[in-house]
Order: C-alpha cells, then sequence, then structure tokens
C-alpha cells in the first residue's frame, strides 16, 4: 500500500515531466501534421543549459535556491526556444509541401545532429551536480515503509499544473492561440485570412521548445544527472504519450504524459524494471493497434 | 535555406548585410551555451569553462556563409528559372542517365571483383572493402521498404539483430554451419518482419517510422535483459567462421582449405573468402531485388509508394504488398546479420543500437530512395570517410545528420534519385499513331 502511494507520487512526477514535452509533438503535429522527431533533443539541449547555468550561479555564489531555479529556467526557456526556432527554420521549413517522408529524415537528421553536437561540446561523460532541491519531507509511514515527498516532486508537479494553466489561457483565449488553432483547421483560409502562417508555425516550435525547456530543468534539478543521450528515450516515450492521449489534443497529451508515468512507476515496482522502455514501447503499438486516435483524439479522416 | 527572391528585386548591400547580421545573432544565441560555454569535470565537481574564441569564429562564420550562400543561392535560382522555361521536367536524358548509371554499375561490379586480387597482402584493404559490402547489403535490404514501398523502417538493426544472434546460437548451441543457418536466420528475421508489421502495417507513414523505432529498441532491450539467451551485454563469443564446403580456415593437417588444395596456409584466405562470400551474397540481393522490382509485387511496391489510396481502388491488397516488402526486406537484413556474425566471431546488443538503423537508413536516403548503385555510392563514402581519420570519425555522425536534413532539401529524392517505374509501359501507341 505504502509502496503503491510512493509510486504513485514518483509516477505523477515522471508523468508531469513526458506530458509537457508531449505537448511540444502533439502541438507540432497539429499544425503542421509531421512528428518533430527532434523534439526530445530539444529538451536534452535545456538539460544540458540547465547544468551549465547551475555550475555557473554556484560559481558566483548564488546560494539562494528559488533565485537559483528561476534564473536558470528563464536563460534556459530563452535559449531553448531559440533552438526550437532554428530547428523549424532550417530543418522544415523548407520542406513544406514536400513529401510526407522528407521532413521525418530531416528531423531524424536534426536529432542526429543536436546529439552529436552536443557529446562534441559538451562532452559524452554524464554530467553529474550536486543536488539543488534538496529534503522533502515524509507523509506517512506504513508497516515500516515511509512514503517520501521530495521538494523537487513537488516543484515539478506544481510547476506543471501552473504551465498547463497559462498554456490552456494562452491556447484558448489569447490571439495567437486563436491563430494556432486556426492554422491547425485550414492552412490556406487562415493564410487568406491574412494571418502569417509561417509566423505561427514558428511560435508553435517556440512554444513547444519552452515547455521542453522547463522539462529539462526541472528533470535536471530532480535527477541532477545529465548526458547526451537523455532525449532519446524520453522523446519516445513523450511521443507515446502525446499518441496515447490523441495526438492533436492538448489535455490528451497532458493525460498520456501521466499515465504513460504511472504505468512506468507501478511496472518498476511490481513487475521486471528493466523491461520499462519494452512496456512503453508495446503500449504504443497496442494504442496505435486498437486506438490509433488515443484517448482524446479525434479520428482522423484519410483525403486524397 | 529558403529565401523568397522575387525577380524583379535584387537586395541592395545593406539588406544583405542586415540578413547575415540575423543569422550571425541567431548563431551567437545558438552558441552562447554550446560553444561558448561548457562544464568541465574538475575534481570530482563541474567547473565551467569558456570558449569564446571558438564562438566568435562560427559566428563569424555564419555571417560569411549566410552572405556568400545568398548570393550564390540566388544567382543559381535566376538561372534554373530561365532553364526551366525552355525545358520540360521530363528530360530525354533520363535514357542516358539510366545508360550511364548502368555502366557505372557494372564499373563497380568489375572493381570489386578484382579489389582483393590488386591488393592481395593488404588486408587492411579487404577488409574495409568487406565492411562496405554489409552495409551495401544491408542498403539494399531497407531499400525495398524505404525506397520502393515508401515505408520508413527506422528499426532494421532489430532484423540485423535477429539474424546475427540466431546464427551465433544455432552455431554454438547446435552446431549448425553457416550455410545451413543462411536461410533459417533469413525466415526467422522475415518471421520477425511479419510480426512487426501484421499489426502496424495499417498506420499511416510516420506512425510506422515510430512503431518500427520501438520495435527496435524493444528487440535490443530484450537482448541485453534476457541473459538466458543472449547472454546479456557480454554477448556471444567464439562464433564458428564460415567454411568453403565443409573445408575450414585455419592451420592444420587435416582437411582444411590449404591442405585440401595443396596451397600453404594464409590467414589472408579466410578474409578474402569472407570478401567474395559477402560480394556474392550483396550481389544476389541485388539480382534478386532488381528482379522483384519486374515482377507484378514490385511493381505494386511502387504504386503504393506513388499512391495508396489509387492502389486500394484498383484493387491491389495494401496489406499484403506492404507485408511481403516489410518480410522481405526483414530477411536480406537477417542475411547480412548471419554474415556479420560469422565475420566478427563475436556479436553484442552495443552492434545493433538505433546508431547502425540511422546509418544504414542514411544509406538508403543520401544515395537515393530505390537507386540500387546510390547505395553503393553512399555506402563507399560512408563507410570510407571515417577511415580516413580518428579526427573525422569523431565528426561522422553530426556530418550524417546534416547531409540528412541538406540532401533531403535540396534533393528529397537523395543523390541519384530514380523516381521513374521501373517499367513502363512502351508498347502504347503514341498521339497520332493510333490505328
Amino acid at each position: 500500500m505504502a509502496l503503491a502511494l510512493q509510486q504513485l507520487i514518483n509516477g505523477l512526477t515522471l508523468g508531469a515531466v513526458y506530458g509537457l514535452i508531449a505537448i511540444g509533438y502533439t502541438m507540432v503535429y497539429g499544425i503542421i501534421g509531421m512528428i518533430n522527431f527532434a523534439h526530445g533533443d530539444i529538451y536534452m539541449v535545456s538539460a544540458f543549459i540547465a547544468v551549465t547555468g547551475f555550475t555557473l550561479l554556484s560559481a558566483f555564489g548564488v546560494s539562494s535556491v528559488p533565485l537559483a531555479i528561476i534564473v536558470v529556467l528563464v536563460v534556459s526557456v530563452a535559449f531553448t526556444s531559440v533552438y526550437g526556432w532554428a530547428v523549424e527554420r532550417t530543418a522544415y521549413r523548407p520542406l513544406r509541401g514536400s513529401t510526407r517522408l522528407a521532413p521525418l529524415i530531416s528531423a531524424i537528421g536534426m536529432s542526429i545532429f543536436l546529439q552529436n553536437m552536443v557529446q562534441l561540446t559538451q562532452g559524452a561523460r554524464v554530467k553529474p551536480i550536486p543536488p539543488v532541491l534538496v529534503g522533502g519531507f515524509d507523509v506517512l509511514t506504513i508497516d515500516g515503509f515511509t512514503v517520501h515527498l521530495a521538494y523537487s516532486q513537488m516543484l515539478i508537479v506544481l510547476v506543471t499544473v501552473a504551465l498547463m494553466l497559462v498554456f490552456t489561457f494562452v491556447i484558448n483565449r489569447t490571439s495567437f492561440g486563436r491563430q494556432q488553432r486556426a492554422c491547425e483547421q485550414d492552412r490556406t483560409m487562415t493564410a487568406l485570412l491574412g494571418i502569417n502562417v509561417d509566423r505561427t508555425i514558428s511560435f508553435t516550435f517556440m512554444l513547444g521548445a519552452m515547455l521542453a525547456a522547463v522539462a529539462g530543468v526541472l528533470v535536471t534539478v530532480y535527477y541532477g544527472v545529465v548526458d547526451f543521450y537523455i532525449g532519446f528515450v524520453v522523446g519516445i516515450k513523450a511521443f507515446t504519450a502525446a499518441v496515447f492521449g490523441g495526438i492533436g489534443s492538448l489535455p490528451g497529451a497532458m493525460l498520456g504524459g501521466v499515465l504513460i508515468g504511472l504505468i512506468e512507476a507501478f511496472w518498476v515496482a511490481y513487475l521486471a524494471p528493466e523491461y520499462k522502455d519494452v512496456a512503453t514501447f508495446s503500449l504504443l503499438i497496442l494504442v496505435l493497434m486498437f486506438r490509433p486516435s488515443g484517448l482524446l483524439g479525434r479520428p482522423e479522416v484519410e483525403k486524397v | 535555406m529558403g529565401v523568397v527572391v522575387s525577380a524583379q528585386h535584387t537586395p541592395s548591400l545593406a539588406e544583405r548585410l542586415k540578413d547575415a547580421a540575423s543569422v550571425a545573432f541567431i548563431a551567437l544565441l545558438l552558441g552562447i551555451p554550446m560553444l561558448g560555454l561548457t562544464t568541465v569535470d574538475q575534481g570530482g565537481a563541474l567547473r565551467v569553462a569558456t570558449r569564446w574564441p571558438v564562438l566568435a569564429a562560427f559566428v563569424a562564420l555564419c555571417f560569411a556563409g549566410r552572405l556568400i550562400a545568398r548570393y550564390a543561392f540566388e544567382r543559381w535560382q535566376l538561372g534554373r528559372r530561365s532553364q526551366e522555361r525552355t525545358k520540360n521536367r521530363a528530360t530525354p536524358s533520363s535514357r542516358r542517365y539510366g545508360v550511364l548509371t548502368n555502366w557505372l554499375g557494372w564499373g563497380c561490379f568489375a572493381s570489386a571483383l578484382f579489389l582483393p586480387i590488386l591488393f592481395s597482402d593488404n588486408r587492411y584493404v579487404v577488409d574495409t572493402a568487406t565492411t562496405v559490402l554489409i552495409y551495401v547489403m544491408l542498403g539494399w535490404g531497407l531499400n525495398v521498404v524505404v525506397g520502393l514501398a515508401g515505408l520508413l523502417n527506422l528499426g532494421y538493426a532489430a532484423f540485423y539483430a535477429v539474424g546475427a544472434y540466431a546464427y551465433a546460437l544455432l552455431a554454438t548451441q547446435f552446431g549448425w554451419g553457416f550455410w545451413q543457418a543462411l536461410p533459417v536466420a533469413g525466415a526467422l528475421a522475415a518471421g520477425f518482419g511479419l510480426l512487426l508489421g501484421w499489426p502496424t502495417l495499417r498506420l499511416r507513414g510516420d506512425y510506422l517510422a515510430i512503431v518500427t523505432l520501438g520495435f527496435g529498441e524493444i528487440v535490443r532491450v530484450v537482448l541485453v535483459n534476457w541473459t538466458d539467451l543472449s547472454n546479456g551485454p557480454n554477448g556471444i563469443a567464439s562464433i564458428p567462421r564460415p567454411t568453403f564446403f565443409g573445408l575450414p580456415f585455419k592451420p592444420g593437417d587435416e582437411a582444411t582449405f590449404a591442405s585440401f588444395f595443396g596451397i600453404e596456409f594464409s590467414p589472408l584466405h579466410r578474409i578474402h573468402f569472407l570478401y567474395y562470400l559477402i560480394l556474392a551474397l550483396a550481389m544476389l540481393t541485388n539480382v534478386f531485388v532488381s528482379r522483384l522490382r519486374k515482377l507484378p509485387i514490385g511493381r505494386a511496391w511502387e504504386a503504393i509508394r506513388e499512391d495508396e489510396i489509387a492502389c486500394k481502388a484498383l484493387g491491389i491488397n495494401v496489406t499484403q504488398v506492404k507485408l511481403s516488402a516489410l518480410a522481405i526486406s526483414a530477411m536480406l537484413g537477417g542475411a547480412a546479420g548471419v554474415f556479420f556474425a560469422a565475420r566478427q566471431g563475436f556479436i553484442s546488443p552495443e552492434s545493433f543500437t538505433f546508431n547502425e538503423s540511422a546509418i544504414v537508413l542514411a544509406i538508403v536516403v543520401l544515395g537515393g530512395t530505390g537507386s540500387q548503385l546510390g547505395v553503393v555510392l553512399s555506402s563507399l563514402v560512408l563507410v570510407l570517410l571515417p577511415e580516413l581519420g580518428r579526427d573525422f570519425a569523431d565528426y561522422r555522425m553530426l556530418l550524417f545528420g546534416a547531409a540528412m536534413i541538406l540532401i533531403m532539401i535540396w534533393r528529397p529524392g537523395g543523390i541519384l534519385a530514380k523516381r521513374e517505374p521501373t517499367l513502363r509501359y512502351s508498347a502504347l501507341p503514341r498521339d497520332g499513331e493510333r490505328p
């Protein structure tokens, strides 16, 4: 029972991170209908920026934890959104209107490029940083097993909830959100109505990169280790979350992320931990087989 | 970069400089966290190191590169626009192009045939050529799915692994020979292809790509963790080498290759034998695939690549056709895996990561999806370039990635793109010649 509660907490934390990344996949898929394969690597780039940021701040003697986290969040979000923009501009925009596979292949190329760029510039070794946010409190003790809630876990869940609220507001209420949804429905018509479609798509990529950046910083705070390969597996899992929740649907992405996080946490606790990636990928295949439109997605009609 | 240039307006120098400056500014922003700053391990703790000169050089390079590239691009576009008016797309030179690639192909084959004779005592050259041929065979196998049927498979290394492990296990546990194991391993890999394809082929292209990627990872994770079967990350060692009709290549008095033919033993015999073996397997693959392309099934692959809905309307069983492509491609990958295991004598899951799939995909895509010769040329480039130097090997994957993006932008079909159908119904009478 206590173990289940503990894994619930761990799973929610993990799921929040997957959800933040999954939103980037789902938004990009919604607007231009392609899988942004390099999205997981954007998250990895942000984690590296966070490592540099925390190291730099501690070198300057900043000892206030909230200040350090806020500064690193802002800096990382800013730089990572430039990466999101640049990825779209160089690898995807020239291929708009090309065949379906061309942008996917260039996305894989971009993913390989980013991974190796980081490996070459930042080193191939695992980067550990001293724990930024330590401590937590014990929720309850059952049969000698103490359920622990770390402050970093609370931070992740709170930041994610806050971001989701802001994000829902941006998409539903602001002018940019309306443009974004309009582009999703019909790009040509939106362009005819005088909306700069290219700019909207660029903003979408930047927004997705920003959310991935937040995820990257939070994960760095939570785990304290980063390497250039983390984007690959997390990227696929976040994509699985996006598909699971229904690709194109924003609440679906978050729901899918949380579910994937929970499934993974409980799988690790009760079944074979070394096969947790197999579980996620098998789930992806099963979802695509039986419910390709996901939990909250609209079924897609293929047009000639 | 897709800059829209109107024919009338040529940008002034100030505009050009402004444009290049904005690119340089973006480069600066991109470069600061990665090139400008880095963390180094110092006594167990990280310390930030700066590399401002590198960053400055990068930004300057981007500035200059943008100025030059944009100018060149505009000139090229102007030239192309005037050319396009005079020339229609289906150029008559495509026939001559076909003849040229045909000759080039035969040239490649001839030089491959005589390579071990020319470099008979250079073990390194023959070894590298063997590696190139493995990639050629993998490329041709993957080409069936990606180039012909238009399905993106990101988990090709899984089939390669299935073949390699099948041979390794059959040989070490049951004492099977190379030639016995080859068809079995190929069939097993094809079975895995069907297993993957049967539930997922209804999916659209990009979903399928992700599923194949997941499948590739599943196979690798299982190989790492199922220690009873695969010996886990330690891999399987001392896999028997292939024999020449039962004659092994090792020193000794009993029936070995050297003693049977009455020649002196040399370790080079095995190297050369392996080389010719993979050459034969690769050429067999080539002939097999080229033949298939002319059969109804091969034509159906290409038709599905072009328009799936039209194929359904014409009564082609799309699922069956796709499955056949996936199974045949998996079988070829499995056969290449058998050879890989036999040649290395040792395999571990390390050899079958996503990077391996990505390299084979890069070979197919860069060479030109659907082009047999393109696969040969890009395998040559991609395998030989890292051999040139260690420095280069570090940048190999980086350049792969960049090349994949650039080639997609420049020529979405690959360098030797040939998207024409293999067979053309030339018996159709031309306009005005109708009886």
